[in-house]
């Protein structure tokens, strides 16, 4: 039974935007991924993958799909249209987290075991490089003219700058305890870098990789050590960025021109990464221990409605 | 005020009432609103006892709930805005026990007997008491929600729509709850009896503050004593309908609990068979 004014509400609703389009998210514990259709919010597909998918990303034009399988330890490539494994690329020991190059060309790769990061050429699917990096890399940026890439190493504490050209680190600059994320923002003359145990994040002017803001989080009725900053993703316009809180359960609100935090919205359990729908009209969060993932209105900063996936949802990634 | 200083039924309808009836309605109508209006500390009274509960009380339980998402909830939510259709049912339950509490206060003062001898089917007459009680429980109930609006827990804004039938039905449920207790209740003195075998059972043995989740973690007899509780339902019709969707066995079991309740208040207050007869 429902009251007739509740028919107006999806009137309403498709009148104000199309976020059709597709959210994957990685299960970790499952060994799969879910495809949560963006309209009717629901999983539509669920397709298997290597052994603890966690990265996820597309190439430019979304003709493929590039999963981090850590405990396959390979990088897996799929035709989404077919959900069909087309090959994997050789990766290095447990990949967790990597960056795909502007130019589709190359897949700079986060090592956590072996302390280093390593370039693959997704044509010819061979190791064109590896960089040795602090231990335990994970956190994978490169900046939008492709001259930089970043690595944060989550045990050395730092944010590592490696020339793409030359494949070198340039700069190492120390952050808060525990890097897990980089994002390169304003056209690529910041760098914002989340700690999960410090619970902060550091923002660089990238010109002279100095220390610019450091960003810091309190959310009234929880402990701050829950608070542990992790995923991290900007609006079209670059002046929003939604940070993930882990055991928080919330995710930050945070204005990019002030860099203050504006609002804290309360998702699932140990929230992780994020996504937005193609329209950037709603946010995806992946929540890791409560195995849901929570939609965020991105106008009124509301939460509407959390969505099973399976176990350990981690990373997550948008398909128009 | 009582009713027999009310003006004539033709000087009061102007002639456009003819139904003796309906002028019964509107005058018991006008006499809650006058003595609602009157009485202002009761209307503080009805907010501030919800708004402790809200402002104190689920402050520190902010983060106790959002491990389960139950219907009609599609996202986890705050322990504030979980207790707020529960504070309602709150509001409800003490306007119809003071309702109650009010109808024994006019047999007192012989009011009552006056009201009863009038014209007209006495079931009649206890409805249009009823309906009276129960529309000031609804302007209380959004006055309390506006509140809460106010403070940040907000709800759709049809909901707030769908919310009122949900409202009256409930006040009226817990009305006639009311006026079975007031025919049973013959002094005012007996009246605290009501708080401590009705009101708090009632309030706490519900889904008002916690999930039949949560109370079937406690112990699966105490969640289904929870379930039994005509008020559990009540608020659950409240809590759907502030999200408008409906839930039909809270609707039925609301429903029936005023049908019963109704039918032995009107039995409670026949002279012929009631517990009045007995009493005087």
């Amino acid at each position: 039974m429902s009251f007739p004014l509740l028919l107006l509400a999806p009137l309403l609703a498709a009148t104000a935007s199309d976020p059709s389009g597709e959210i994957w998210v990685t299960n970790e514990k499952d060994d799969t991924i879910s495809v949560i259709d963006t309209a009717k919010l629901e999983v539509v597909r669920t397709i298997k993958t290597g052994e603890r998918p966690r990265g996820i990303t597309f190439n430019s034009d979304h003709s493929r799909v590039y999963i981090c399988a850590s405990d396959s330890d390979t990088v897996q490539v799929m035709d989404p249209a077919t959900g069909e494994i087309l090959h994997d690329l050789p990766s290095g020991e447990d990949p967790e987290q990597f960056i795909l190059a502007p130019d589709d060309k190359h897949l700079w790769i986060a090592n956590e075991d072996d302390a280093v990061t390593t370039v693959v050429d997704v044509d010819t699917r061979q190791v064109v490089g590896q960089i040795n990096v602090g231990i335990e890399p994970e956190g994978m940026a490169i900046s939008p003219d492709g001259k930089i890439v970043i690595t944060t190493s989550e045990t050395t504490n730092m944010a590592h700058w490696i020339d793409t050209e030359k494949k070198t680190i340039f700069a190492n600059t120390l952050v808060d305890s525990r890097p897990r994320h980089a994002e390169f923002a304003k056209g690529g003359t910041e760098l914002w870098v989340s700690s999960e145990i410090g619970g902060t994040i550091t923002i660089f002017d990238v010109a002279t990789q100095t220390e610019k803001v450091k960003i810091r989080f309190e959310i009234a009725g929880v402990n701050a050590d829950l608070i542990q900053p992790v995923g991290f993703e900007f609006t079209a316009d670059g002046k929003t960025a939604f940070v993930a809180l882990g055991p928080a359960n919330h995710v930050a609100v945070i204005n990019g021109e002030t860099f203050a935090v504006e609002k804290y919205v309360l998702v699932g359990r140990r929230v992780w990464h994020l996504a937005f729908s193609p329209d950037h009209t709603q946010l995806f969060t992946t929540n890791g221990v409560s195995g849901d993932v929570t939609v965020i209105d991105v106008a009124t900063l509301e939460p509407l409605k959390s969505i099973r996936v399976g176990r350990f949802p981690w990373g997550a990634a948008t398909r128009p | 005020m009582t009713v027999e200083a009310f003006p004539s039924i033709e000087e009061e309808t102007g002639g456009f009432l003819h139904s003796h009836s309906l002028v019964a309605l509107r005058a018991i109508l006008h006499r809650e609103a006058l003595r609602f209006i009157g009485q202002r500390g009761r209307l503080v009274a009805a907010l501030v006892r919800p708004l402790v509960w809200l402002f104190v009380f689920a402050a520190g339980f902010r983060a106790a709930l959002g491990l389960a998402i139950t219907p009609p909830y599609q996202t986890y939510i705050t322990y504030e805005i979980y207790i707020v259709p529960g504070l309602v049912g709150m509001i409800l339950l003490f306007n119809g026990m003071q309702s109650s509490l009010s109808l024994v206060y006019d047999r007192e003062m012989g009011s009552m007997r006056l009201l009863l001898t009038a014209p007209l089917p006495r079931w009649w007459l206890l409805f249009c008491r009823l309906l009276a009680g129960s529309l000031m429980a609804v302007v209380q109930a959004y006055a309390f929600l506006a509140i809460a609006a106010l403070y940040g827990i907000r709800f759709p804004w049809f909901g707030y729509l769908a919310a009122a039938p949900a409202i009256l039905t409930a006040a009226m449920m817990l009305g006639a709850l009311g006026l079975l207790l007031s025919s049973f209740i013959r002094r005012l003195e007996n009246f605290a009896g009501v708080m401590n075998f009705v009101i708090f059972p009632m309030f706490f043995l519900s889904s008002a503050l916690y999930p039949l989740w949560k109370m079937a973690e406690a112990s699966p007899h105490l969640r289904d004593l929870c379930a039994l509780n005509p008020f559990t339902h009540a608020v659950e019709l409240i809590r759907f309908a502030l999200y408008a969707k409906g839930n039909l066995t809270a609707l039925a079991v609301t429903l029936a609990a005023f049908v019963i309740f109704g039918l032995v208040a009107i039995w409670g207050y026949d002279p012929a068979r009631g517990l009045t007869a007995r009493k005087a």
